[in-house]
């Protein structure tokens, strides 16, 4: 009601100019590679296979990775021990590793020669073969199990502890407490979490490749890469790339209906004070399941570091300067993120219903693009005008922010909503509007999810080959690309020791910004 | 002096009419039965609610086209009436300039209005580590600070205790005088409304009646407001 | 702040003149890495030729070519080098190379070379390359590795997205033509898993976590030269090995015409041929004078050396990959 009497005015303004760009974004470079096409060849046969298999996979790992976070963000947000929040942190690191390390990280436990199958041996048994479906399904479980965990932990979290300690007066059982209180949540959040993993798990690539064990695994993604580097039909790859594009925002618009989460951003440090589940054996369970998560996310890290420790002391100054290259680019990429995140979040609100959500789904869309489609479309866009070279960069860092802004504004758009809702008269009674409001009133209130949002970004950007390998210049190489030179040049121990390097860095950007929105957040 | 001429509120199925004047320097209670519409009266007025129908007039100027930071109106809410990561200075400060940007004599101002309310010195304190009649304070030094001819209370002081609620009361009946500004205040108590409002509105069964002095309506309660006493 | 900097590059560059020629090569990522040829052959050029020698990279060789059709006429390439001999034609139906006009060049290929546009700085085979201390009897032919017991695991690389995937299957097309489906369906089993690229691949063989892997014969000559390792040998095929012939060739609007040939010339000389096998880890176009370096006498050399001429691989190319996706789609 109060919308009303307050003009739009320029934030919305801002929020759409920051749609329209990252939506440019998206299919400008579409554009132009169709624009840039001779009469290519139609979909064939084994592209609507590579269409059914994507959607399959995608659907598995999503699924998968929704139904194991319940139990574990149950056990997480209903326990307190020592080493939680260690946990948590450390719950995010898949996330942000580049596919390839990880990919070695999950084989050095789950490989032939990894830690199962070495212990299969000495039983006398043969290895375990994970090659497949399989493969491609615990890959993507691996990095996004943790994203799924966190955004239904922020679920359990949001349910006011008033609430528990009413059901604990009125003698809940626990499975009156899952029905009451647990489902609810559950609707509401498991959908946006489903969608953003979904997405995520449509643009797959190495990933299906390496562990699909065959042309069996063939990902839109490939059918485009076939297109473009085997065939060169850029036609052909613009129009895989719309199909792509299409069937995600088919997926979004489905979601978005359905509900969406709310922030990822907000304190996850504190566990809900619970009346309802001390049995013997829920306890047991909730340990069970920590334990099948830290094991199945922490072992393939550590197996990341061990075999990274022999490289570190030796690495090669070039691997250093990549890396402070590296962080730069990630630095200007969470900078360009929450630019873009910012005022699209306080569009979203400020225009509410359907305008916001519209304003959402285009934040969250750039996920679905093709990085092969909009590295090659921005490189026919640039190349007339100016020397692609010398924009490799600043194109990445730009690129990388509109692929971590869906998580940005996650993050962002119910902290505002919060923040408006909380404050927003006291502000409009008292005319505090317009740039005075964003300074005393909104980014005070976002350090947290702002925070989050960068440290997230940065983190991603770090550990992302991008479209960076499409503008190379041989004295720009960033830490992921040289990671891949190491690696093309017989240097496995180096390449090892550059992973390790990537991780940490990867992780202490994450927790610096995440640690910065939390210190002198006020109550 | 404060007029609503004609209006009607709507939110929903609810409405509410009123049309009458407000003489100034009054204290006015706002009495009536939960959910007959107190605090949307006061929305209206405050600039939240654009009304479905008539006007909100101050001094014979139409409020209708000013956003609620521009209105000669001083509001302070049920809660969330202090920016919790602002300091005590700044969230009185926010009552001078919006921008926050304070020169050296804006501070003196600040200073004096926290002096006035019984602050002096709690200058860089955030409001987690006040008490709430120390915050109440902390919003009537601004509201002092502001000097808006007209002060709206929807009843701010609801969490605190009977003797803190009436002291807060009684200060802002103080304030009220010293600035010559003109108070309507939602209240559920009768006492307080007797205590500091020399005026009572009843607000019940879609309307809000003229304003009456308050030993009158309680002397002679309209039967709507004998209902609600009980 | 910004114009003292300038200054002061422009200083620090001292006498040097301001018109030095400047001589743009494209060419694959690893080449221009400090661990491939790149820098040295920099070096050598730029001391002899009196121009700067400039190397864009992008990806690998089929990566490159799409870069050079993307910006048609209007590239800035003086050089293409790094193409090889399936992407040729291809590149030469873009119209943008010039002929290279030479007809006695001396070249030590087991194959013979009569391109006219395209020439080659270094080739070698492909060939399974496997651990000697894990794996005492590695199969000598495809017919062999088929028959091998189920658990004798391969990785190899997708002919999509890898350079020596379409190597393998267009080995496999040039040593059985029509029976190349059989063949593929008698190695399915063995497959392990397609990787997106040779980096993937080897990672996953150095790991430990296949048998062998698709790669060159000149593989193992890494691991003796660089790590002192002799324990990586490449496997002989009976049925010969196909080859990879890279090549450079001249772009026809190219603003430096004459550099551009003389660094053809150049290519083909000790000073860049020597470079080769330790860098870029191939044999060279031309043996040094020197011979090849210690341990490349240690490799394995094919009876039969298999390639099909530039027009040839581009015509079976595309039923080649659907008769090994359908083999292994399976």
């Amino acid at each position: 009601m109060a919308r009303r009497a307050r003009p739009l005015g320029p934030a919305v303004a801002a929020g759409a100019a920051a749609a329209a760009l990252v939506l440019a974004l998206a299919l400008v470079p579409l554009g132009a590679v169709a624009w840039r096409a001779e009469a290519g060849a139609g979909l064939g046969p084994a592209d609507w296979a590579a269409v059914r298999f994507t959607l399959w996979q995608a659907f598995l790992s999503a699924a998968l990775s929704c139904l194991l976070a319940v139990p574990v963000a149950r056990a997480l947000a209903r326990r307190n021990f020592a080493g939680r929040g260690v946990l948590i942190t450390l719950l995010g690191a898949p996330f942000i590793l580049p596919v390839i390390v990880a990919v070695l990280g999950l084989l050095a436990v789950y490989g032939r020669s990894g830690l199962i199958s070495d212990a299969l041996g000495l039983l006398g048994l043969g290895p375990i073969d994970i090659y497949g479906l399989t493969g491609v399904v615990l890959a993507h479980v691996f990095f996004n199990l943790p994203l799924a965990t966190r955004l239904v932990l922020q679920g359990w979290l949001a349910i006011p502890s008033e609430r528990f300690r009413l059901a604990a007066s009125l003698g809940f059982a626990p499975s009156d407490v899952a029905r009451v209180l647990e489902r609810p949540m559950l609707r509401a959040t498991l959908p946006g979490a489903f969608l953003v993993i979904f997405l995520i798990c449509m643009t797959s690539f190495a990933v299906a490749l390496t562990l699909g064990g065959g042309p069996r695994a063939t990902t839109v993604e490939l059918a485009i890469y076939q297109a473009f580097r085997f065939e060169f039909d850029l036609g052909r790859a613009a129009l895989l790339a719309l199909v792509q594009f299409a069937l995600c925002a088919a997926a979004a618009v489905l979601a978005f209906a359905v509900a969406l989460p709310t922030g990822m951003g907000a304190g996850l440090d504190r566990p809900v004070a619970r009346w309802d589940a001390t049995g013997r054996a829920l306890r047991l369970t909730d340990a069970a399941w920590l334990a099948f998560a830290a094991l199945f996310l922490i072992l393939p890290l550590g197996m990341v570091v061990a075999k990274g420790l022999p490289g570190m002391a030796g690495l090669p100054a070039s691997v250093f300067a990549a890396a402070a290259r590296s962080v730069l680019v990630a630095l200007g990429s969470a900078a360009l993120t929450l630019a873009l995140a910012l005022p699209l979040a306080l569009a979203a609100v400020r225009l509410g219903g359907a305008g916001g959500a519209a304003l959402q789904a285009a934040g969250t869309l750039s996920i679905a693009t093709s990085p092969l489609v909009i590295g090659t479309g921005l490189f026919i866009l640039l190349f007339p005008v100016a020397d692609p070279v010398a924009l490799a960069l600043p194109v990445t860092a730009l690129v990388n922010a509109a692929m971590s802004l869906p998580f940005a504004l996650r993050a962002l758009v119910p902290a505002v909503a919060e923040a408006e809702a909380g404050f927003g008269r006291l502000a409009d009674s008292l005319g505090v509007a317009g740039r005075s409001r964003l300074r005393l009133v909104l980014l005070p209130r976002l350090r947290r999810p702002a925070g989050f949002a960068l440290g997230l970004s940065a983190a991603l950007s770090m550990g992302d080959l991008g479209v960076i390998a499409l503008f190379a210049d041989p004295s720009q190489a960033t830490l992921p690309l040289q990671l891949y030179r190491l690696m093309a040049a017989y240097r496995m121990e180096d390449a090892a020791g550059a992973a390790l390097l990537l991780l940490i860095l990867s992780l202490a950007l994450f927790w610096v910004f995440d640690r910065g929105g939390r210190a002198h957040a006020a109550a | 002096m404060l007029r609503l001429e004609g209006l009607m509120l709507q939110q929903g199925r609810f409405r509410l009419i009123a049309d009458f004047g407000v003489e100034e320097g009054h204290i006015v209670a706002l009495l009536g039965p939960s959910g007959a519409g107190k605090s949307t009266l006061l929305d209206a007025i405050a600039g939240f609610l654009p009304p479905a129908r008539g006007r909100v007039l101050w001094r014979g100027q139409d409020l209708g086209p000013l956003a609620p930071g521009a209105r000669p109106v001083s509001m302070l809410f049920q809660d969330n009436n202090l920016f919790p990561h602002l300091s005590v200075e700044q969230n009185v400060g926010l009552g001078l300039r919006p921008d926050l940007r304070l020169g050296a004599d804006d501070r003196a101002a600040v200073a004096a209005a926290l002096d006035r309310v019984g602050l002096a010195g709690f200058e860089t304190r955030k409001p987690a580590a006040l008490s709430g009649g120390q915050r109440s304070r902390v919003a009537l030094a601004r509201m002092l600070l502001r000097g808006r001819p007209l002060v709206l209370l929807d009843e701010p002081f609801a969490a605190l205790g009977p003797a803190l609620k009436r002291e807060m009361l009684t200060l802002v009946a103080e304030l009220a005088g010293e600035t010559r500004a003109t108070v309507l205040m939602v209240t559920h108590d009768p006492a307080d409304a007797r205590a500091v409002a020399d005026q009572a509105v009843l607000v019940a069964d879609g309307r809000a009646e003229a304003p009456r002095p308050t030993e009158a309506i309680f002397a002679d309660p309209p039967p709507a407001l004998r209902a609600y006493l009980g | 702040m910004r114009f003292p900097m300038i200054a002061a590059a422009a200083l620090a560059a001292g006498p040097a003149p301001a018109q030095t020629p400047v001589l743009t090569v494209y060419t694959y990522d690893s080449f221009v890495t400090e661990w491939g040829p790149g820098p040295q052959v920099e070096a050598a050029f730029e001391d002899v030729c009196g121009c700067d020698l400039r190397f864009l990279a992008m990806g690998d060789g089929a990566a490159l070519l799409a870069r050079l059709q993307l910006e048609g006429a209007r590239t800035e390439a003086d050089i293409v080098m790094g193409l090889d001999t399936n992407l040729t034609a291809r590149a030469a139906d873009t119209g943008l190379f010039a002929r290279h006009g030479r007809d006695d060049v001396k070249l030590d290929l087991p194959v013979g070379w009569d391109d006219d546009m395209f020439l080659p700085y270094d080739w070698g085979y492909f060939a399974f390359v496997y651990d000697k201390t894990k794996l005492a009897t590695p199969p000598g032919s495809f017919q062999e590795l088929i028959a091998a017991p189920e658990d004798l695991k391969i990785i190899i690389q997708d002919p999509r997205s890898s350079t020596p995937g379409l190597g393998l299957l267009l080995w496999v097309q040039a040593a059985y033509g029509e029976r190349a489906g059989e063949i593929w369906q008698g190695l399915a089993p063995h497959v392990l898993t397609v990787t997106k690229g040779w980096s993937e691949a080897y990672g996953l063989f150095v790991e430990g976590e296949a048998d062998m892997v698709l790669s060159y014969t000149t593989s193992p000559a890494y691991h003796l030269i660089a790590e002192g390792d002799d324990t990586k040998a490449a496997a002989p095929f009976a049925e010969g090995h196909y080859m990879q012939i890279e090549v450079a060739g001249r772009i026809a609007s190219s603003d430096q015409p004459e550099l551009a040939e003389r660094f053809l010339d150049f290519m083909l000389t000790d000073a860049f041929q020597s470079v080769i096998p330790t860098t870029n880890w191939m044999y060279p176009a031309v043996t040094p004078e020197g011979g090849l370096p210690q341990g490349f006498e240690t490799l394995i050399s094919p009876d039969e050396a298999l390639i099909y001429a530039a027009g040839e691989a581009a015509k079976v190319r595309d039923a080649a990959l659907e008769t090994w996706r359908a083999a292994l789609a399976r």
